[in-house]
């Protein structure tokens, strides 16, 4: 057995099964779904994304090192008088340094989404159903754990909750 | 609820009613539909995608031949600019920005509202936008790809436009990073990318979409690569979400930041009429009232053209229409406060520049600008021309030619009579710059017409949340 999944065509079946497979402790692989559905990350137990730490890294670094050049430029590289202004005229480096903060920030969080979620230009990921972006929602199940004999319990799971197909991949 | 306060002076009794109305849970969940039509899952991806395949109409190649010899003539003037030089163009020493900086800045403007409605109100958790945004965003990377044209042929020398950026070089020497123009460089390079890739990262899910749905071999190939492997796995849109409020909340005081920054080109230097504190948010309402009014203009056409009126309804160009009321009316405000700061302060150099700006000789742009910016908005106070969708596009077209003017006025006429009558001089723009100003708009629209064509107009996936009957 490779694979098992359900096809739901409403969201609230899709909420309702995914919340009687976990409580029969069958492991639910992934869920794929049109639009992000509200509630599903909480009903399949997935952990809260580090991803947000990502931008406040990048950010952190761009701010530090736009700010550090802008500094060692004027103070090490190329001091020059501009009106009598200080050398190190902190107040008006701040611009450049927010928006290299905002520009690395940005760019760390895409960059470590697109990784972290195996996306990115030329991926080749499976596509378990092509109506699961138009207007499906596939529950695929982690079959690793799951016995032969089992399969009939899983069937009957995923109809009672209003599935309208179950397929079994050898 | 009703709030009275009685207020005793002396023998006078005042007496205060306030009364709020508010509307409760259960009156706002059952309010008009965003999208009408009451539309399915399916019906919704099949609205934006069918444009996708489908043979363009007449209307668009038209539109495109238009847009396309506009953009054409925009190339040829700017190449010979570049070839003969900036003497092909009526600036002079006294007025150094002429035409070209003026729509630098009107074009960043327009951009702002892209991303004002993707970011902010993603922020403010405004469901109508999703209708909206797909293309107001990407309006916003055609505006600025237009604005950054302008300071880069400004410089005379285009091929050296890269000493604009911080670079090891033999000279050894370094950018000015006190100077506001280089801020520009830094604010408007960022806006640009951050605004590139906020629209890319949402744009996957729907690219992934029209992948799936796509029948031919070639064209199912170059989605596949364009939506990077989108699979729709409940973990991606975890994440997805994650990323997309993260970008809104970088981006949402980007967008104020840019426009900031681009008011200090004016403010920070000591020329009477633009040396001032208002700037900043001035020109961030400003930007965001002409933006407004272009996504006004390309929408009204677009849902017209593109049978998308279940999507932009009315109700979302009534909502536009507010905004507009707003920012306007802002701007208005900073146009008053301009002039009694003029009087107030005393500075016989400044009061000058303000009464020169309403009676001098280019006494016609100021009062273009009086009208179309601060008077003309105030007519949206009324609901029956809030809702026509002829007087809005109407009114879009005025604001944006209002909004032009604005900076024709504060660029020229503070430049043309400064502080010495010797070098006082008059500015009248070439045909060439004239040129290259319909060039941008040309490719602009251009750029536009062929998002429409090859990309999901409309963002089906956050669409989607917003429905009933899923």
């Amino acid at each position: 057995m490779k694979e098992i999944s359900g096809y739901y065509d409403k969201e609230a079946s899709l909420l309702e099964a995914v919340k009687n497979l976990r409580e029969n402790k069958i492991k639910i692989k992934d869920v794929f779904s049109p639009y992000p559905v509200h509630g599903l990350d909480h009903a399949m137990g997935l952990k809260r994304s580090w991803l947000p730490r990502a931008a406040f890294i990048g950010g952190a670094v761009g701010a530090i090192s736009g700010f550090g050049f802008q500094v060692w430029v004027f103070t090490r590289a190329y001091p020059i008088n501009i009106g009598g202004k200080p050398f190190l005229a902190a107040p008006s480096f701040i611009p450049v340094t927010f928006e290299c903060a905002i520009l690395f920030a940005a760019f760390a969080i895409v960059i470590a989404y697109l990784f972290r979620s195996h996306l990115g230009a030329g991926a080749d990921n499976k596509i378990y159903d092509e109506r699961a972006t138009n207007d499906r929602f596939v529950v695929v199940l982690d079959t690793a754990e799951i016995e032969s004999n089992e399969t009939e319990k899983i069937k009957s799971k995923f109809e009672e909750t209003g599935a309208m197909n179950v397929k079994f991949e050898e | 609820m009703k709030f009275i306060w009685i207020l005793k002076f002396g023998t006078c009794n005042f007496k205060i009613i306030v009364s709020l109305k508010y509307k409760n849970v259960s009156e706002i969940s059952t309010r008009e539909p965003l999208i009408q039509g009451n539309k399915s899952l399916k019906d919704i991806t099949d609205d934006v995608f069918n444009p996708i395949v489908a043979k363009p109409g007449k209307l668009w190649f038209l539109g495109l031949m238009i847009a396309g010899s506009a953009a054409l003539i925009g190339i040829i003037a700017i190449v010979l600019t570049i070839w003969k030089g900036i003497g092909l163009w009526g600036v002079n020493k006294t007025v150094g920005w002429g035409w070209s900086i003026t729509n630098f800045v009107w074009w960043v403007g327009i951009g702002h509202a892209g991303t004002f409605i993707s970011a902010i109100l993603l922020l403010f958790r405004q469901k109508w936008r999703t209708s909206i945004n797909r293309s107001a965003e990407a309006m916003t990377i055609f505006a600025v790809i237009c604005a950054g044209l302008f300071p880069l042929i400004h410089m005379g020398r285009f091929l050296l436009g890269f000493f604009i950026f911080p670079y090891p070089n033999t000279r050894d020497v370094w950018v000015n990073f006190n100077s506001p123009l280089l801020w520009d460089v830094f604010a408007i390079t960022t806006y640009f990318l951050v605004s590139l890739i906020f629209w890319y990262v949402g744009l996957i899910p729907d690219l992934g979409t029209v992948r799936d749905k796509m029948k031919t071999k070639f064209k199912k190939t170059i989605y596949k690569f364009l939506s990077f492997g989108w699979t729709g796995s409940a973990k991606h849109w975890q994440r997805f979400e994650i990323v997309s409020f993260t970008l809104a909340g970088l981006a949402a005081p980007l967008v104020l930041s840019v426009h900031t920054i681009v008011s200090f080109d004016f403010a920070t230097s000591v020329i009477p009429g633009w040396h001032t504190t208002i700037f900043p948010p001035y020109f961030v309402s400003g930007a965001i009232f002409s933006g407004f009014a272009m996504v006004l203009t390309l929408l009204i056409i677009a849902r017209k053209t593109m049978n998308l009126q279940d999507y932009i309804t009315i109700n979302h160009i009534e909502l536009m229409n507010k905004i507009i009321i707003l920012t306007g009316s802002v701007v208005g405000v900073a146009y008053m406060t301009e002039l009694f700061m003029a009087w107030y302060s005393g500075v016989e150099y400044e009061l000058f520049a303000f009464i020169n700006r309403a009676t001098g000789p280019y006494w016609w742009a100021y009062w273009i600008m009086m009208t179309c910016n601060v008077i003309s908005p105030q007519l949206f106070w009324f609901k029956k021309l809030r809702r026509s969708i002829g007087f809005t596009f109407f009114m879009s077209i005025l604001i944006n030619i209002g909004m032009w003017f604005e900076r024709f006025v504060i660029i020229v006429t503070s430049l043309h009579r400064d502080y010495l009558p010797s070098s006082w001089e008059m500015y009248k723009p070439t045909l060439i710059e004239v040129a290259i100003f319909v060039g941008t708009l040309g490719i602009f629209f251009t750029l536009f017409l062929l998002f429409v064509r090859f990309f999901p107009v409309i963002a089906m996936a956050e669409v989607k949340t917003t429905i009933k009957n899923k």
